[in-house]
């Protein structure tokens, strides 16, 4: 396949046009997610403020081991993004593929291990609506109102919610590209789609380690 | 195209990521009074910024592409001071 007749579309001037203005693209894109994101952190600081100690009480009931190991995986996720985008810029196909689909398994990985994180918070009756005691907070030694605990449940789980189907977009984009990368469609001249499924990768990771404090580590354990 | 970096770079940086991570957990277990959040926020913006500048290339991108994060950032900025200052000077009405 010749590359550039197939991958320059007709309205750019060269390669390195296009791919530049790809890379605009996707950060105009990821600006208005960070608004999408930002308007739920926003309610989220203003219902802290309103609500601290149940806020900080509802923090203290998640579980931080889950959270932090979560945060290992995409921050590797993120890692083999970006060896596989280095691997496209020295042409070396199997690094690329490799590295893609270590990227998407390791995003699953993630999702998986929020499965049983969410399964624990059901056991420790922390869904509003389904698996939560109002009796124990009002019990509690200094006691929690708990339709507060439950805004906070609710900001948790709406949040990385958003947060989870995000990803879940960001592994069948990139179990695409992989797929693509082992036809051979990415060469040093042309991994436009690569950098992009990138950039969009690491927002991700990026939101979910706001996500982490704001969330997990509101005050101390 | 733009300059590549090192591979070598990237790993150095996810471990400097990694040990921030460690950080972050870690100080969940210290008392640090009303400082928590502001430590929380800070190592994540750290973070974030290290992503950025590196993972994401921002730091070898020129100053259109720099633009959009920063419009973004501002635009988020403007949400999140309107709303909090409303919120935070509710009690000086008097009506």
């Amino acid at each position: 396949m010749s590359a550039n007749n197939s991958t320059l579309a007709h309205h750019f001037a060269d390669l390195e046009q296009q791919h530049e203005v790809a890379v605009l693209g996707m950060w105009v894109f990821l600006a208005t997610e960070l608004m999408v994101f930002g308007a739920l952190f926003t309610g989220y600081a203003v219902y802290r403020a309103e609500y601290p100690a149940e806020f900080a009480a509802g923090s203290r009931a998640l579980n931080l081991w889950f959270g932090g190991i979560n945060t290992v995986v995409l921050l590797s996720s993120s890692l083999t993004m970006a060896l596989g985008v280095h691997g496209a810029q020295v042409g070396r196909r199997n690094v690329v593929v490799m590295c893609l689909a270590l990227t998407a398994l390791l995003g699953t990985a993630f999702l998986v291990i929020k499965g049983f994180e969410y399964h624990g918070d059901y056991v420790d009756g922390l869904v509003p609506g389904m698996a939560f005691n109002d009796q124990d907070w009002l019990e509690r030694e200094p006691p929690s109102n708990p339709g507060k605990v439950k805004l906070f449940l609710l900001f948790y789980y709406t949040m990385t919610g958003l947060h989870g189907i995000h990803l879940i977009i960001g592994i069948v984009f990139m179990t695409g590209l992989t797929i693509l990368a082992w036809r051979g469609r990415f060469t040093p001249q042309y991994y436009g789609p690569l950098e992009v499924g990138g950039l969009y990768w690491h927002f991700v990771d990026v939101v979910w380690l706001f996500l982490l404090p704001l969330l997990y580590l509101i005050g101390p354990r | 195209m733009s300059h590549m970096t090192q591979p070598g770079k990237y790993v150095l940086v996810f471990l400097a990521l990694l040990a921030l991570t460690a950080a972050t957990v870690g100080l969940a277990y210290v008392d640090l009074g009303a400082w928590h959040s502001t430590m929380g926020l800070t190592i994540a913006a750290t973070k974030s910024l290290l992503i950025a500048l590196f993972f994401m290339h921002l730091l070898r991108s020129k100053s259109l592409i720099w633009m959009i994060p920063l419009s973004g950032l501002f635009w988020l900025g403007i949400l999140l001071i309107l709303t909090l200052t409303d919120y935070a000077t509710r009690s000086w009405l008097t009506y």
